[in-house]
């Protein structure tokens, strides 16, 4: 028995440290169709977690912090939204000056609420369901968020593969100039995608300081952003495969702990380097088997420029 | 001068109400720059009417115009005889004009279903469509599979696509641009029969083309535009091909003198059995080719796009070196395991299919890709003796290609992307031509490029030829290697056929050996049957 709920618990911590990275690389998943790459997935992450955290501690709801850190997210997208598309500039740029950007704001606004005890989002109790050995918690009995977060993946990956929107979306991102030769607005999607993008990096880091670990702290997305933006690469593209990838990489990242709470000789440092490990590893295993670029979409990165 | 030849507004009456579409005094200009000089067209119900114009002359501005990606700055477009303003592409499909672009507009990671769903307003429904799709493709001979995914498409088939989307719209315009640059005959002939079949039904077509046979063949009228103006109206089948070329071009296009070279001597050229394994999901894999190319012959690779055309020029350029050193031999040297560099010290030179990015590197002036390709081998190439960069002379090597082949530019030493695509090519393949190679391979020499220049390029590769060099020339236009190779070979699905002489090859030859079966014994029967048929093959 014990020995089930230790891992039980282990699953527990699983799921809440893959649902932030889900989240974010969800919102990526869907810029990046669009054509646009935003490295400021990081800087959006901690945006929303420093939003979520102060309005859920000021209002006293979680729910609002929520609604806040998706808001905020999409907010720090703006500026992203009109330097790359709007005035033309370098995404790649653009996109390390948001993180940049979003690191050091978060930390200015987030400073009066460092060691503060947060509001922390209840997990939900389905009377029966969520009481049953096991799966009960498992399943039945997270936090809203780890169900929208799956419930978005469902989302995206129909919206994306079975309707038009989602046909325009990933038409833009293929080839945006002969979108723009059959009458889409090429900007305007992709406008779309970036709020839609910083809106869901923003909510994944409000996961962080509403669910994960309730507080306030500088810097706490802690490279998250970046393991998001390579599980996008990781996912080739397509949502059902990032739904297992964000798991995959919650499990190193936790059993890297589990095994150093466990005592076993290894430094831990390297336990802790585990997810950024095996994030080079996806990344090279999966640029070698498909010779290259992949099924990333040709105008990733690319600006458009419609002409006269 | 005849009387076509004169300026004559709606020939058969005037009345501009008649016309489905009328353009009236269209001006473009971009910055000082006019490409549409009061234009006037106009095209009625039923009819082929075919755009023609050297590069430059203004058609594809004009074209875009009516299809709604560009404004005009003055003039007006009547549809029926009213006046519209064709703002975007949308407007245009729904007033019913639908475009085949030259450069597909197509979306190379979706379906073709997928492709069509972009260009169609209205509900989503995939399944529907893709019957509709099925149906209508079979019912004009085009037939494509909805599921497929363009990157795995052919040329031809991409070009079924984008007519597809156009003919699914029902629409009472259709525009194509250069529609059978990429099509083998048998696929131009039935293409031929599909827009017949449409102008009969009411369809207007309007056709543009560099080839003049096809216009005369296959148009009912002529409109065609020189330096932005319309020069002439005329009735394409009461006229020849060289009186067409010298209303585009405005004066005569000077016949290609033949060459009389003795072809003979050592091999310039000799591959034995080259292999190439395919690079990619989209890569053609060679088998088994075997060539010899002697000096003072002009060899031409006939075949569709996509079918090897490129790997065979990486394999002989030295861009992809293969396994067996001696399965490419250059003027005696076994070179299959060496690259360009060392490939061009033994008296190579290259000039790829594309000319901006591969030929010559965009955001270079002249003077930087003359060294590109020359720092290693050859004299004038820029590089002093003892290896820093000599610009001086870097630029004296662009000015003389410049002044010997013709190549127009602004200022005197421009950035290569800000030259016109012909003179760009003139430029490439006129730095390869100065250094006098014993071999010259050329991919493609006169792609998308105006009469006039095709001309000079051709007359050059000719010469050059004359004076002892050996040509390998890949080229989809028949035309052009019926015009100028000694020897005709098909390259299809990484096959290459026997080399036949050119005057018994015909068209249909070629076209059966470019569809030709393959591996198997039906190829080999193929090739018998031609051999006994002409009793030529060498």
């Amino acid at each position: 028995m014990s020995t089930d709920s230790a891992l039980l618990a282990v699953l527990l911590t699983i799921v809440t440290a893959s649902t932030p990275l889900l989240l974010a690389a969800l919102g990526e998943l869907v810029t990046e169709r669009a054509g646009v790459l935003n490295l400021g997935v990081e800087g959006m992450m901690v945006m929303g977690a420093v939003a979520g955290f102060a309005v859920a501690l000021t209002t006293g709801s979680p729910y609002l912090g929520i609604v806040a850190s998706a808001l905020a997210g999409a907010a720090l997208a703006v500026p992203f939204g009109f330097l790359t598309l709007n005035l033309v500039a370098n995404q790649v740029a653009t996109g390390l000056a948001l993180t940049l950007l979003g690191l050091g704001l978060s930390g200015l606004i987030g400073e009066s609420f460092v060691g503060q005890p947060g509001v922390r989002l209840a997990k939900i109790h389905i009377p029966g369901l969520s009481d049953l050995p096991f799966v009960g918690p498992l399943l039945f009995g997270q936090d809203v968020l780890v169900y929208l977060a799956l419930a978005l993946a469902v989302f995206v990956s129909w919206g994306v593969f079975r309707t038009r929107a989602g046909l325009v979306l990933r038409a833009v991102g293929d080839n945006h100039a002969s979108a723009h030769a059959l009458g889409y607005s090429v900007i305007r999607v992709r406008w779309l995608a970036v709020l839609f993008g910083g809106a869901l990096s923003g909510l994944g880091g409000g996961y962080l300081s509403l669910a994960y670990t309730p507080q306030w702290i500088e810097n706490m997305t802690a490279g998250r952003g970046w393991i998001a933006l390579a599980l996008v690469v990781f996912s080739s593209w397509l949502p059902g495969r990032l739904v297992i990838g964000a798991y995959l990489f919650g499990a190193v990242t936790i059993l890297g702990f589990f095994v150093q709470g466990l005592g076993v000789g290894v430094p831990s440092q390297l336990l802790s380097s585990l997810p950024y490990l095996v994030t080079i590893a996806a990344l090279v295993a999966i640029s070698r088997k498909r010779g290259g670029g992949g099924d990333a979409p040709a105008c990733l990165g690319r600006s458009f420029v419609p002409d006269r | 001068m005849t009387a076509s030849e004169t300026t004559v507004p709606n020939e058969e009456g005037g009345a501009g109400d008649e016309f489905l579409v009328e353009a009236r005094g269209i001006v473009k200009r971009f910055g000082a720059f006019t490409a549409n000089d009061h234009v006037d067209l106009g095209i009625r119900p039923g009819e082929i009417h075919a755009l023609l114009g050297e590069n430059g002359a203004g058609k594809s501005t004009l074209v875009k115009m009516i299809y709604g990606s560009l404004q005009p700055t003055e003039g007006r477009f009547f549809w029926k005889g009213e006046a519209v303003s064709i703002s975007d592409p949308n407007t245009a499909r729904r007033l019913g004009i639908g475009m085949v672009f030259q450069h597909f507009s197509l979306f190379e990671a979706l379906t073709v279903a997928e492709n069509i769903a972009l260009a169609l307003p209205g509900a989503f429904d995939m399944k529907a469509l893709s019957t509709r799709i099925t149906d209508l493709s079979r019912d004009y001979g085009l037939p494509l599979e909805p599921r497929a995914v363009v990157a795995d498409l052919s040329v031809g088939e991409r070009q079924r696509i984008e007519i597809v989307r156009c003919l699914i719209q029902e629409p009472k315009l259709l525009i194509m641009d250069e529609p059978t640059a990429v099509l083998t005959p048998q696929e131009a002939d039935q293409l031929f029969l599909t827009l017949e079949r449409l102008a009969s039904e009411g369809c207007a077509v309007l056709y543009i083309s560099h080839r003049l046979e096809e216009v005369k063949r296959l148009c009912h009228a002529a409109t065609i535009l020189r330096h932005g103006k319309v020069v002439a109206r005329v009735d394409p089948r009461a006229e020849t091909a060289a009186s067409l070329a010298r209303l585009m071009v405005g004066a005569d296009v000077h016949a290609i003198r033949p060459k009389h070279a003795r072809i003979g001597g050592p091999p310039r050229l000799f591959l034995d059995k080259l292999d190439l394994p395919a690079s990619g999901p989209f890569s053609v894999a060679l088998e088994g080719i075997s060539l010899e190319l002697r000096a003072g012959e002009i060899l031409g690779i006939a075949g569709v796009a996509g079918n090897g055309q490129s790997e065979f020029f990486d394999a002989i350029s030295g861009e992809r070196p293969v396994e067996r050193n001696s399965a490419v031999v250059i003027d005696g040297t076994a070179c299959g395991s060496l690259g360009v560099t060392e490939r061009r010290r033994l008296g190579a030179a290259f000039v790829p299919e594309e000319r901006l990015g591969h030929g010559a590197v965009p955001a270079f002036p002249l003077s930087e890709n003359v060294v590109l390709t020359r720092h290693a081998a050859y004299e004038d190439s820029g590089r002093n003796l003892i290896g820093f960069l000599d610009f001086a002379r870097a630029r004296s090597t662009a000015a003389r290609v410049s002044e010997a082949y013709d190549v127009r530019k602004g200022k005197p030493d421009p950035e290569a992307r800000s030259l016109s695509g012909g003179n760009l090519q003139k430029f490439v393949v006129g730095r390869e031509l100065d250094r006098k190679p014993l071999l010259l391979l050329v991919n493609q020499p006169t792609w998308g490029v105006d009469a006039g220049a095709a001309a000079l390029i051709r007359q050059a590769l000719i010469d050059l030829a004359a004076d002892g060099s050996a040509v390998l020339m890949i080229s989809q236009d028949l035309d052009e290697i019926f015009e100028i190779a000694d020897r005709i070979a098909v390259l299809s699905r990484g096959h290459l056929s026997p080399a036949y002489d050119a005057h018994v090859m015909t068209l249909e030859k070629i076209g059966l050996l470019m569809g030709g079966a393959h591996g198997g014994s039906d190829r080999v029967d193929e090739a018998r049957q031609l051999r006994e048929a002409d009793g030529h093959a060498l």
